[in-house]
Order: C-alpha cells, then sequence, then structure tokens
C-alpha cells in the first residue's frame, strides 16, 4: 500500500482508466490536481480559452474517439462555465467525465471564495454526480464514474473534489469488481422480442428504419449490422441528425434524414409506412412533428437502451430494450436462421421514388461566376472536395447546420459532431478542437455560422498553442439566419435582434492569432477557394460570404404534420396561430 | 390560448435507492423538471447498515405518465427498485399517522375526544384547553378525522406522508 495524496489518486486513476487527454483550465481549487499532472507526461493536457469549451471540445473527442472525454475546471465559475457543455452532452448522450475543483470540506456551505453548489447546479444535467468528501473513495468514484459514463446510455458524470480533499492524503483504492451496486443497465435484447421483431419485418409491406444517434453510440458494430440488416430486408432508412453517417448516404436505400429539415422522400415514408423500425431514436419533436399525424397507419418497433425513451412520446407496438448493435445483430442472425428472404417491396419503391421525384433539396441558383453563393452550394462544394479524405465535419447551430446536414454526406459514423438535443451555438469550433486533438491526421472542418462561431472563438488561441490544423468554414449570411428565418414564417418578419452586425473581420482575425484567413466572396472563387483552404497546412478560417437571405427548406413548420411540408419559400403562406407560435 | 392540463389516477411508488447525499433532490427534482406530481413523498433508511432508503412517493396522473414516471426513475443511478403499489391492484396496505392538535373548552371538547375515540385515534397530549391526538390510517381517513376536527377547534396539524407495502410474504 502506498500513500498518496487526493490529487495523485486523480491523476492515477485517470492513466488506470486509459485516459489520454483532459481538456481543462486551471484555478485555485484544482492546482493539487494540476500540480499532480505536471508530473505525468502521458496525460496531454489541453488548455482551453474557457471551460465551455472544453467541455465541447471532450464531446468532440468523444464523438469522433466512442471514448469518454475528460475535463478539469476549477471550482465556482470553471464549474459554472461547465454546465452548457455538460447539458449538451446529456441531450445527445455522449460519455463524459467532468472533474470539477470545490472548496475545502470546512468551507463547503459559507459561501466561500468561488465556491458554488456544484453538484446541487448539475444535480439535473449529469447522469450522476459525487461530491467526494475523503481521498479513499477518489478511485473507486473515479473508477466507478467511467463506468457509469461509458455504460447504458452514455452521459456526463461531474466529480467535485474539495481543495482538502486533493491535498489529504490516504491509499489509492482500485475497485475489483466496477459493477455499480445499482445501476445495471440492459445491453442484451430480449430473444422473444427479438423474434417478434424479425416476424413484423418479414411481414411488412411498408417498412422503414429510423435510426438515431444511439447506433453511433453503440460503435462501428451496430452500423454495421444495420447495413447487413437493410441489405437483407430491402428496406428504405433515413436517420435523425444524430444518426447519420450510421449508414452510407450514396447507398440508394439511403432517403436522407427525417423531421424538421429533412428531405420530403423520408417524412412521406414514414407517414405512409406500415412498420417503422425505430434504433437508437427518441422520437424527439423535430422528427415527429405533429404528434397526432405522426406516422398513423404503422406499426412500431423501438429499439433503445433507455427504457424510459420507450413510450414517451409516441406509443410504440414492440419495445426491445439494449444496445442497439446487439439488437441489430439479433435479428440479423435471427432472420437469416429462419431462413426469411426480402419481400417484394417494388411498389413501396416506387412510391418512395415518386417522392424522390420532388428533388426536395434543389435549391434556385445563378451559375454566373461573380453570382452570390448559395449556402447549399458552398457546402456542396466542399463536401465535392473533399470526397475520398474522409473528413471529419462539425457544425455550430442554425442553417448552416441543417444545410450541412442536409448536402454533406457520410459514409460513416463518427465523423459528423452536431449539437442535436440542446442546439448549442458555440459547439461547434471547439468540438472541432477535441476531435482534432484525438484524430491529429485526420481532415477537421467546422462548418460555422457567424453568429455561433462568436460563441467560442476564443478558441483560436487554443488552436494557434497546440498547432491543429483546423478548419473553420463560416456561411457568413450576416444574419442569425435561422431566427430571421423563424421570424419571417412567424412574425412577418419582424427582425427584432437577429442581424449579425458589427461582425470582426474575420481574416484579421486570422492573422492576429496565427492563422490563415481567406475570404470567398463569389461562386466563381468557391472551388477555389475551399481548395486553397484544403491545402494550406495548419489552422484556416473561410468567411465565405452566402446569399443573406436564403432560408432553410425543406421544413416542417411547427405544429405541422410530415405531409405538410413547405418545400420552397413560394409555399410560405399566411401567418401562424398562437398554439404553433408556442411551439419551439 | 390556455395551457391544458391533464389528470389521472393516484399511484403509490415505493422506492428503494442508495441512503447517499443528495438522492431525495434528485428524485424530487426529477419530479419538478418534467412536471409530475408529487401529492406525499416519505422517506426513510431501511436496512441494519443504513446503506438504503425506502421513498414513498403517491403521485397521479394518466397511465402513460405513470409508466413513464416509473421508467425515469429507474433509470437514475443510485436508484435499485421502483414498484407501483396500485399494479397489486388493492392489494398493498397504506398509513400515514397525524398529530392533530385541538384547543376549546366544554363541548366542543367533549365533541373532539368523543369524535377521536370513534376513529381510534390516541390522546398523546392534553391540557385543560387542549389536545394532540394521534391517528393512523390510510390518507382518507386521516383526512376525514382532519374534516371534522376543524369543527371542534382545530389548529395545528401535522403528517407524515403515506408509507405503503405490498400484501402477501414476498418482499418489494
Ligand atoms: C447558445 C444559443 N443561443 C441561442 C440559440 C438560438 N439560435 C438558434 S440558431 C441561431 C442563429 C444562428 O446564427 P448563425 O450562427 O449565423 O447561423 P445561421 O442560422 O445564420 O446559419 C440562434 C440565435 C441557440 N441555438 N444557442
Ligand atoms: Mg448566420
Amino acid at each position: 500500500m502506498t500513500e498518496m495524496s487526493g490529487a495523485d489518486m486523480v491523476v492515477q486513476a485517470l492513466v488506470d482508466l486509459g485516459v489520454d487527454t483532459v481538456f481543462g483550465y486551471p484555478g485555485g481549487a484544482v492546482l493539487p490536481i494540476y500540480d499532480a499532472l505536471y508530473k505525468h507526461p502521458t496525460i496531454q493536457h489541453i488548455l482551453v480559452r474557457h471551460e465551455q469549451a472544453a467541455t465541447h471540445a471532450a464531446e468532440g473527442y468523444a464523438r469522433s474517439t466512442g471514448k469518454p472525454g475528460v475535463v478539469l475546471v476549477t471550482s465556482g465559475p470553471g464549474a459554472t462555465n461547465a454546465v452548457t457543455g455538460i447539458t449538451d452532452a446529456l441531450l445527445d448522450s455522449i460519455p463524459m467525465v467532468v472533474l470539477t475543483g470545490q472548496v475545502s470540506t470546512a468551507l463547503i456551505g459559507t459561501d466561500a471564495f468561488q465556491e458554488c453548489d456544484t453538484v446541487g447546479i448539475t444535480r439535473h444535467c449529469t447522469k450522476h454526480n459525487y461530491l467526494v468528501m475523503d481521498p479513499e473513495r477518489l478511485g473507486p468514484i473515479l473508477h466507478e464514474a467511467f463506468h457509469i459514463a461509458t455504460h447504458g446510455r452514455p452521459g456526463p458524470v461531474v466529480i467535485d473534489i474539495p481543495k482538502n480533499v486533493q491535498v489529504a492524503t490516504g491509499e489509492y483504492v482500485v475497485p475489483e469488481n466496477i459493477l455499480h451496486n445499482s445501476y445495471r443497465p440492459q445491453v442484451e435484447p430480449d430473444g422473444d422480442a427479438i423474434a417478434r421483431a424479425v416476424a413484423m419485418i418479414a411481414a411488412a409491406e411498408r417498412p422503414v428504419f429510423y435510426t438515431g444517434g444511439g447506433v453511433i453510440n453503440a460503435g462501428p458494430a451496430a452500423s454495421a449490422a444495420l447495413r447487413q440488416l437493410v441489405a437483407l430486408t430491402g428496406a428504405p432508412v433515413t436517420s435523425t441528425l444524430m444518426g447519420l453517417g450510421a449508414f452510407p448516404s450514396d447507398d440508394e436505400k439511403w432517403l436522407g434524414m427525417l423531421g424538421m429539415h429533412g428531405t420530403y422522400e423520408a417524412n412521406m415514408a414514414m407517414n405512409r409506412a406500415d412498420l417503422i423500425i425505430a434504433v437508437g431514436a427518441r422520437f424527439d419533436d423535430r422528427v415527429t412533428g405533429r404528434l397526432d399525424a405522426f406516422s398513423p397507419d404503422s406499426k412500431k418497433i423501438h429499439i433503445d437502451i433507455d427504457r424510459s425513451s420507450i413510450n414517451k412520446i409516441v406509443p410504440v407496438d414492440l419495445a426491445i430494450v439494449g444496445d442497439a448493435g446487439r439488437a441489430l445483430a439479433a435479428i440479423v442472425a435471427d432472420w437469416q436462421a429462419a431462413g426469411h428472404k426480402a419481400r417484394d417491396l417494388g411498389e413501396w419503391w416506387r412510391r418512395v421514388d415518386g417522392w424522390r421525384a420532388t428533388r426536395c433539396l434543389d435549391f434556385p441558383e445563378k451559375k454566373e461566376a461573380d453570382a452570390e453563393i448559395m449556402p447549399q452550394r458552398a457546402v456542396k462544394a466542399l463536401f465535392d472536395a473533399t470526397r475520398g479524405r474522409d473528413p471529419i465535419v462539425t457544425t455550430e447551430v442554425g442553417q448552416h447546420q441543417m444545410w450541412a446536414a442536409q448536402h454533406f454526406g457520410f459514409a460513416d459514423p463518427n465523423r459528423w459532431l452536431t449539437s442535436g438535443g440542446l442546439g448549442t451555438m458555440g459547439y461547434g469550433f471547439p468540438a472541432a478542437v477535441g476531435a482534432q486533438i484525438a484524430n491529429p491526421d485526420r481532415l477537421v472542418i467546422c462548418i460555422a455560422g457567424e453568429a455561433s462561431l462568436q460563441m467560442n472563438i476564443q478558441e483560436m488561441g487554443t488552436v494557434a498553442q497546440y498547432r491543429l490544423p483546423v478548419k473553420i468554414f463560416i456561411l457568413n449570411n450576416e444574419w442569425m439566419g435561422m431566427v430571421r428565418q423563424w421570424q419571417e414564417l412567424t412574425y412577418e418578419s419582424r427582425y427584432s435582434n437577429s442581424y449579425s452586425d458589427s461582425l470582426p473581420d474575420f481574416v484579421k482575425l486570422a492573422d492576429a492569432y496565427g492563422w490563415t484567413g481567406l475570404r470567398i466572396d463569389t461562386l466563381g472563387e468557391l472551388e477555389a477557394g475551399i481548395q486553397t483552404m484544403l491545402d494550406t497546412p495548419g489552422p484556416v478560417i473561410v468567411d465565405c460570404r452566402v446569399a443573406k437571405l436564403a432560408n432553410c427548406f425543406p421544413m416542417i413548420p411547427s405544429g405541422a404534420a410530415h405531409t405538410d411540408m413547405i418545400l420552397q419559400p413560394s409555399d410560405v403562406t399566411g401567418t401562424m396561430d398562437d398554439e404553433a407560435k408556442a411551439l419551439v | 390560448m390556455k395551457i391544458k392540463t391533464e389528470a389521472g389516477e393516484r399511484h403509490v411508488l415505493a422506492i428503494t435507492v442508495d441512503n447517499e447525499a443528495g438522492v431525495l433532490a434528485k428524485i424530487t427534482g426529477l419530479f419538478t423538471a418534467r412536471g409530475y406530481n408529487i401529492e406525499s413523498l416519505t422517506v426513510a433508511d431501511i436496512t441494519a447498515d443504513h446503506a438504503l432508503s425506502r421513498i414513498t412517493i403517491v403521485t397521479s396522473g394518466p397511465p402513460p405518465i405513470i409508466d413513464q414516471i416509473i421508467a425515469q426513475l429507474d433509470r437514475l443511478v443510485p436508484v435499485h427498485k421502483v414498484v407501483d403499489l396500485n399494479d397489486a391492484g388493492e392489494a398493498h396496505v397504506e398509513r400515514e399517522i397525524a398529530l392533530v392538535k385541538v384547543a376549546g373548552t366544554g363541548d366542543k371538547r367533549i365533541e373532539a375526544l368523543r369524535l377521536a375515540d370513534v376513529f381510534r385515534a390516541k390522546v398523546v397530549d392534553t391540557t385543560l384547553s387542549s389536545f394532540i391526538f394521534e391517528i393512523t390510517g390510510n390518507s382518507d381517513k386521516v383526512n376525514r378525522f382532519i374534516a371534522l376536527m376543524r369543527e371542534c377547534g382545530l389548529v395545528e396539524v401535522g403528517r407524515t406522508g403515506v408509507v405503503a407495502i405490498a400484501r402477501g410474504p414476498e418482499a418489494l
């Protein structure tokens, strides 16, 4: 038995848990841990410029690798700054462990300097949290925290460590058995339910796979099983924003994303289906549209690792609680064992092709070299220019995010990093930082809006410090475009505070931080500009000026059904009633 | 525009949890954050080593909401087990204790004592002008007793909230 300080135990536990990177920011209440880190060269500490960015970087790290992201921040403002990213990780089920410093135990509750009730504040935005009052609990709690963050439905776990607990010494204990005494998520799906699912799929005439972020969280094997099952059954596939990449976008069975800014064919197929197989998706309001009109004639199978997701929004006919990958693999195995052949879904596919013929993602544009760039064109050009380079793409939140989701294709999981559940502006850039740290040799691009980017733009310093070759591609429309779009649809174009006034000169800003900056103004410059970005080593910020008033379509207006999609601007009519206005 | 709310049936949930700091806040916070009702809540540790607590919550809601409440409670890390005692039909026993103080003299005082006897409430404290009654029973009985005491000089009530347990030899 060796006595060591609490701070050393923390670092030792991180080493034992295989942590290679910590995103953080120091302060008084975590100085002992920072000092312990100083002596452990195997753990790389990435010094961000704001604690919110540490949490998003950890999310980017986690989403692109499947490993938990780790954050270290000080008490008080350090902890409160981390809350947005913790909540983001909760809503998107991202595994994350956040270590926060706390004032010494004797000072807790006295409104001490930089004290805040971190466990209280984070109680409902974490999967679980701890306040450690005894250094000998540090080993067991850290090991348990990583277990909880990564098992079952992943999520963020906060460990609040008072400063005197970091300084005090004791025995570092590694629990033999990290099975939590009450937390036992069901990962293995029920065999009978699997058999029933197989029978339902085999009997369906109009089946659709509706997949979500759970397929990504279940690891690459889940995506592989999904592809296999789709090949066996011949059914079409759509996915949520969070699930993009689980199924290849160039496959003929791919319908595109569904939901508010999903494709016409995906939403119509959901509406007319006789069987929906929901896998790791949670029937979010952005997906379902008006609930009483959601897929009215279908039977529904719901595979989810979180039992509380089942029947939460939409009642289902068959629930399968378990890991998405295991459930899909079990369905594949049962399907094959039963000797099922894919049904003739020709009639169903003819209807799908009819919806596809609306070409809902097409957009009007001028083709001259000096024409303004349509934002959709910019995303398509970026996609075309990076084909074969297998980029990791992050986004901020707004129209650019939806255009990226619509027009950038993904062949594999863990390439698409976006804030879906919380919709956090300021996520994309730090997430790109985290993804680049985790994947130093990959091409990492943040597709940003000029407004969102400014929410964590200080991270340009982090990128410069660690010489990360992150590329930021701004679709600069000089507007909080998504807000302006809603104001047009809902408030008769009263543009209350949605103009991005007083923008910085992003090229000069790049220069100030030692980045390369370039600006693209016209369609004729687009391809060459993107190429220059890709050919320039190191970090590059591209200020791509796009059509200022373009809106994102197709769109299901709030409170409308899948069948009431607005396909183009000319479909927009009238104003909204209060019921519709009340929906976010 | 008016905001609609949905009424529903009363359910008694028995929840066993790790007896650790913050667990009660986690559970009550879940109810407030998700807009579920709490009509009554009781908690105490129930094992010799003080490792486990039992929380009894009386809530109400339509069946899908009750299912959601159970699923949401069940996925909390420190929660071991959630049982809806209504699933056992009427086959569970519910009790709560109330301490009821009434003040008065003369006929009111005599009437209070008589009613207490009918309800098998015990007198646990008395002065020349007051009684404290202890009454045990299901919430209905306690409610009825308190309603009657309002007419007999009720001045103060303390209630424990409901504890409940399923009938029969099995454990939860
Ligand atoms: C932190 C935060 N605050 C506010 C919002 C609401 N919001 C959603 S999109 C948006 C505008 C985003 O503007 P920009 O980044 O320029 O993207 P665009 O829509 O123009 O592509 C706003 C304000 C949000 N999602 N996140
Ligand atoms: Mg914008």
